[in-house]
Formats: structure tokens, sequence, C-alpha cells
């Protein structure tokens, strides 16, 4: 749960806190207030460190416990840092029918990590995703904000050269 | 006024296939011939056929383009919009007849089609409020403000027969009827916009293309039931939808379409978004609330019922997406209008996304009663490839797998029940003879262990043994009586879980087994995946007198499990062979095979 387990220390600048501490100000009084916060706190820091989370429970006025059951029970919180570049293969039933599974193995072998990991340059990362909504492009890969779509294993080299 | 408008598709499918770069190229060309006073580039939400993207129409000739490139652009301006010459050789190909083209509502794509809830995805901008205002939009609205009374609009909907569209199919008037009968000093409407069933995304293009559709269609909710305040909780994952609706809702507000008194009547009502963070249960009613009020979003047992006791404590009405695109039609053509379309139990139109081994992948609407047959052979132009249909999934992983001696059942909700599936959001995935329906039943329960909120037992423990046991039958170690132990425990999960994940968790089993039975015994007995898809019960093998010992495959295997030397037939080490079909697809002289 600490920032140990994450590998990398929490680097936090003071500008982020300001921007938090912002970001806090603004829904305090709304009701349900936890999930936009948890938000719009992963697009300031990338990730969701203890620190950050505590600084959050603190804020709003909320147990640290229940701050950790929220973060770790929505697939898009992450407690760790993610790669600079995401790459992102859709398992859904459309792209799976149509051997997105292959393209996820292929990518797991060529950067030498497994899903939900980072590279060791924090690089790239890799995880599997459910469906993208662009079925009709299935399979379906993206790369931060680029998607790729009808793509075989071959592809997967021919797409990362961009990003290396 | 423009002499030619030209639509270009900015839903999610076309805007990966590169649908920007073609409005940017389209904008500077059309400047570049001095267009600018006479045609109108207009970005619009899906028009369905995602599989062509990116998609563009030119009006009045209504020219439909389809798979566009930037490159193509110049010459689209320069012969079509400067000189008046259609570039044929662009057009989509069913359009096409003797050299005529024909209208795109003649194809078969679209002829079957019935458009209700996706009539404007594709035809306004949804960036633009009055684009909408000049289809009708908010007409529905001001008609119930100024005309009906909450107890009127209530029984038009009763009367419209409409059924709630995110899967379950409850009568919508009579969830409304309950809510509105509530006493409280507060009360919500909700949207469900958590459309999480993988491979299905109408509601996301109902959203991107006709976000305003939703805002009205709350609005008149809002007064049936006499609620002022509505939330619309969308995925995190559509991140155009939530930037257009954000959009809709800013402008609605402008317009005082949203906010105090609107048109005057002294109604009140006001929208707020909020965003889901990837988590499939939240999709289930009581979750989705609970989620919005900042918690784990675990589902809790009802009664009550949110009509009751819903978000915040207070009544609230849920509904999803597509329901909600058809309320201001059904105000504005009248409750026997819509009843006249569809099946006697099942009212109106469904939205299906095609996905899979299928030609014409997308969106399509059609009314209820529409036979399986006709939605995949003639809309979606059947399997591509020359394979053999083998069959079709809906609901999603809550739904089953339907073989092709059912392909002529009519589509709704109870005859898709009646033969172990689920009509379900939507989602219409079909899959061929290339497809293991034992590894299509553990891709869904992979995805339903993955997503069980782990609130109650039968589903957390229970989905994960059933799990196991699929992949016991996968690896080839599994013994008849293991099937019989696992239909046991999938009526044992659905009659006990606690939510609706938990109750149709076991539909891919049980609909599989029941179909498919021969290919669980294949893999059980024979130990063989008819479908070669199954890793541990296949291999790899270089048949002999084939091979010329051109050592590419050896070269291409990332394993190095390809043994042999030049000239002379190569081996497969299976013990090294991770079976990844590489070297398969390499083989110029097809003597690799799988068995």
């Amino acid at each position: 749960m600490s920032n140990k387990n994450a590998g990398v220390a929490f680097k936090g600048t003071p500008e982020q806190e300001k921007e938090l501490r912002a970001v806090i100000q603004k829904h305090k009084d709304q009701k349900g207030a936890l999930m936009p916060v948890l938000q719009e706190a992963q697009e300031i820091y990338g990730y969701l460190p203890i620190e950050v989370q505590t600084m959050i429970a603190e804020g709003l006025d909320i147990p640290l416990e229940e701050v950790y059951g929220v973060v770790t029970f929505y697939a898009q919180f992450s407690l760790y840092p993610k790669g600079q570049y995401k790459v992102s293969v859709c398992l859904g039933t459309a792209c799976y029918v149509k051997g997105s599974g292959d393209i996820y193995d292929r990518l797991q072998q060529r950067l030498g990590i497994q899903g939900g990991q980072c590279t060791p340059d924090g690089k790239f990362s890799l995880e599997a995703c459910r469906c993208v909504g662009a079925c009709g492009l299935a399979p379906v890969m993206t790369i931060n904000e680029d998607v790729y779509g009808k793509i075989t294993p071959d592809d997967v080299d021919e797409i990362l050269a961009k990003y290396a | 006024m423009f002499r030619s408008h030209v639509l270009v598709c900015g839903g999610t499918g076309c805007t990966s296939s590169g649908s920007q770069a073609i409005i940017d190229s389209l904008e500077s060309e059309i400047k570049k011939n001095g267009l600018e006073e006479e045609v109108k580039v207009v970005k619009t939400g899906c028009f369905g056929l995602c599989a062509l993207g990116p998609i563009m129409i030119v009006y009045p000739e209504g020219c439909f383009y389809s798979e566009v490139k930037a490159e193509d652009i110049p010459e689209i301006v320069s012969e079509h919009l400067l000189k008046g010459r259609i570039v044929k050789r662009l057009l989509y190909k069913e359009t096409v007849q003797e050299d005529q083209v024909k209208s795109l509502n003649d194809t078969n794509f679209y002829a079957k089609q019935h458009r209700i809830a996706l009539r404007n995805c594709g035809v306004i901008n949804p960036e633009n409020i009055d684009e909408y205002i000049g289809v009708d939009g908010y007409e529905a609205l001001g008609k119930v403000l100024t005309e009906y009374t909450p107890e009127q609009v209530i029984q038009i909907i009763k009367d419209s027969g409409l059924r709630g569209r995110g899967g379950g199919g409850f009568p919508t008037g009579l969830k409304w009827s309950f809510a509105a009968a509530n006493q409280a000093d507060q009360k919500y409407v909700c949207c469900n916009a958590d459309e999480g069933d993988p491979g299905a995304f109408m509601d996301r293009s109902v959203l991107e293309g006709d976000p305003h559709v939703v805002i009205e269609a709350m609005a008149i909710a809002g007064y049936a039931i006499g609620a002022n305040q509505g939330y619309i909780y969308i995925r995190a994952e559509y991140p155009i939808a939530v930037k257009r609706l954000q959009i809709a809702i800013d402008q609605a507000r402008e317009y005082g379409l949203l906010g105090k008194n609107i048109f005057n009547s002294g109604f009140d009502f006001d929208l707020e978004l909020r965003l889901g963070a990837g988590a499939f249960v939240c999709g289930e009613e009581t979750a989705l609330m609970t989620s919005i009020e900042g918690h784990r979003g675990e589902p809790r047992p009802r009664p009550p019922f949110p009509a009751v006791k819903g978000l915040f404590g207070k009544p609230t009405v849920l509904n999803n997406v597509e329901t909600y695109a058809n309320i201001p039609r059904i105000i504005l053509n009248g409750a026997e209008w819509f009843s006249s379309i569809g099946t006697e139990k099942s009212k109106g139109t469904k939205v299906f996304a095609l996905g899979g081994k299928i030609k014409n992948t997308g969106l399509v609407e059609v009314p209820m009663g529409t036979t399986l047959r006709e939605v995949v052979e003639e809309i979606g132009g059947g399997i591509p490839n020359g394979k053999k249909f083998k069959a079709a999934q809906t609901g999603g992983p809550s739904g089953g797998c339907i073989p092709e001696s059912h392909f002529d059942v009519a589509i709704d909700y109870d005859n898709l029940i009646a033969i172990g599936s689920m009509m379900g959001s939507g989602g219409l995935i079909v899959m061929d003879e290339d497809t293991c329906m034992v590894d299509i039943a553990k891709f869904f329960l992979e995805f339903t262990v993955d997503e069980s909120c782990g609130k109650c037992t039968p589903c957390r423990v229970g989905t994960k043994r059933l799990y196991e046991m699929l992949d016991k039958i996968t690896r080839g170690q599994a013994t008849l009586e293991d099937l019989d132990r696992m239909e046991a425990l999938c009526y044992y999960i659905k009659q006990n879980s606690l939510c609706g994940l938990g109750q149709t968790a076991p539909n891919p089993v049980l609909s599989t087994l029941k179909y498919f039975r021969d290919e669980y015994i294949a893999h059980v007995v024979d130990k063989k995946c008819p479908a070669g898809v199954c890793k541990h019960l296949m291999q790899v093998v270089i048949l002999e007198d084939k091979c010329k010992g051109c050592t590419l495959c050896a070269r291409t295997c990332p394993v190095g499990a390809i043994e042999g030397t030049v000239k002379n037939p190569h081996v497969v080490n299976q013990d090294k062979c991770i079976k990844c079909g590489a070297c398969i697809e390499k083989c110029k002289f097809g003597a690799i095979v799988k068995r």
C-alpha cells in the first residue's frame, strides 16, 4: 500500500499540491465529491500514491481507509505510476473474437513485461482494457491518445517503433 | 445559404481511423478553392457503418464516400465540390449500380433499418444546439410543460409500451409512475451511460451524435416524477461523449432549456455529469447510485427499489441512454405511433452493435421482431472470407450464444430469454467456425471474475470456481462429471447472487453447454479443440512431404522451437513450441498446420 511497493519515491511538487488543494476546495461541499476529486487528482499526479490519498482524506474529512477502499475498487485509479506511453489492448468481445489476445501476448513478449506493469526505463506500461467502443475497427490497441485498428501481431513492432 | 453540405463522421470509430485529418484537409482545400461561402463542412455523430470509416456524405447529391483518406480530399474538392463530378472510385460500392448513384436508404445496410433512437446521429452537428432545435429538438419538452400534466406524460409513456433498453426490459412508464407516487422533498432522475458490455457502443453513439436528446428526455422525466435534479453517470472511457455532453448541457443552460422556470412553466431542472472509473458492476442500478454517492460501487439488496429509496436515499428514476433517446419522439408522434412498431410485448426498435466476424460491423437500428437472420445476413452482409456461421452472442457477459437453428427467431425481449440469451444492451457479436465455444465461455467468465465486486459470496467465489472448471476443460484435464458439476454450480450462482451481474454471469456457460455440448465433449473425451483455438489441445506440425526446407519458419519462430537443416524437412520441438502460429502465417508452401 505504501509507496515502497511502487518502487518509486513520491515526487510531488508544491505546485501540484496547490492544484490539488484547489480541487478539494472546489468540490468540498458537493454531494458525493470523492470520485470527482480522485479523478482530478489522478490528472494532476498521474497516479494516486498514499501521500495524495492522505491529503484528499484530510481535505474532504473522509477516513483514509474509505478513500483507499474507493481507489482500489475502480480499475481506472492507479496506485502506481504509469509509463510515458500507456499501451492498452482491447480485450472486449469483438476484439477478442478477432484475435486481440494474440496481440496482447506479442506485446508482453516484445516489451518484456506482464500486463499491468511498466518497463524499467518508465517508457511503456501495458494493460488490457474492456472495449473502447471502436468495435468496427477490431482488433484495437491504443497508445496514449492514438488508436490503432485492424492490426495483426506482426504490426506490433512497427507501431512500437514510432514511440522508441 | 450553402449550396453543398459535407457531413463527416466524428464518431469514435471514424475518429480512430482518422476523420479529424480529413476535416482539416477539407477545410483547407475548400479555402484554397475559394468555396468557403458555398460549401459547409459539418462534423456529425456516427453513421453506423463503422467498418468502412472514415465516412463522409456530400449533400444535396447524397454521395456516400467511404474509407476516405486525407490524400483523397484534394480530388473530392476539385472534382466533386468545384466541378460537380462525383469521384466514383471512392463511393461506397453498394451505392453504385450500373453507373447510377443510388440512395443510401436503398442499400442493404440501411434499407431494413428504422431509426428512432439514432435518427439524428450522422445528420446534425452534435455540438450545436440550433441544429438539434432545427430537427424539432426541445419541442417535446415544450409540449409537455405547456400542455400536459405529469400524470398525462406518464400515461403516454405507459401506453407506448416502451421498455428499458439497458437490458432488463422493465416498462419505463411503470417505473416512472412508481417514483411519481412517492412523496419526498427531493427526487432525482439518473441516466445510465456506463455502457460496460464489451462490444456494445450504441449509447456512446447517441451521446456523441445527439447529446441533446438525452438532456431533453431527462427533463421530461423530471417533470413527470417531480424531480428537479438529474445526474448522468458516464464511462470515463468515452472522452468524446463526455466533452459533447458537457457542451450540450452548457448550451441548454444558456438557452434556458435547463435551469429555472423552463418555458415559463415554473418547472426547474438541472443536470450534472458524473464520470465512472472503470467498474462493470456500476451498470447495475443500485451500484451506479452508490458510485455517484462517492463510494465503492457495490450493489445493495432490493427492495427498497430506487423508486422508493434511490440516490442519496431519495426516490429516483434511472433509465439508460437509448431508452431516453426514444422519449421525445414518443411525445411528439404519440403513443399509438410507437406501439404500432415492433412485436406484441416489445414495442419500438432496438439498436444493435454488430461486431465480430461480420462484413458490415457497425450500428443498426431495427424494429423489434426482426429476425437474427435478417440482421446478420441482409443488413450485416454475412460472414467474411467464406467462413461458416456458428453463433451470435447477444447480451454481453450476461447473455448467451445463439446457434444457427434459432436464426429465424424474431428478436424481442421475451424470445431471447426463451432461447437462453437476453437482449442486454444490444451488443451482437457474430462468431464463425474458427471460434471455440468453450474458449468464449471462458473468456466471459474471466471477465465476470474480474468485475465481480466481491460483496456476495455466490458471485465472488462461484464465478472463480466456474472459471477454473472451464480452464480445466480447455486444458484437456476435465471429466464428463465435471460438466454436470459445472452446470449445477451455474444454477446455484444464478439463484443466490445479490445483483444482476452474478445472476446472469453463468448464462454464457449454460447457453454454450446447451447448444454446443459436442464441443465440450470433444475437449473432455477426445482432448481436441475442434476450432483449433485452445492451445493446450493442439500441436503445430510440419508436413514432411510439403516442407521444402527453406528455413523461413525456423527464422520466424520467436522461441527457436523449429529444428532442421537447409533443404531438408523441418520439425517442431513440441516442448519448446508456444503455438503462436507465426510460422504458419510465414510458410509459403502451406506445410505447417495446427492439429
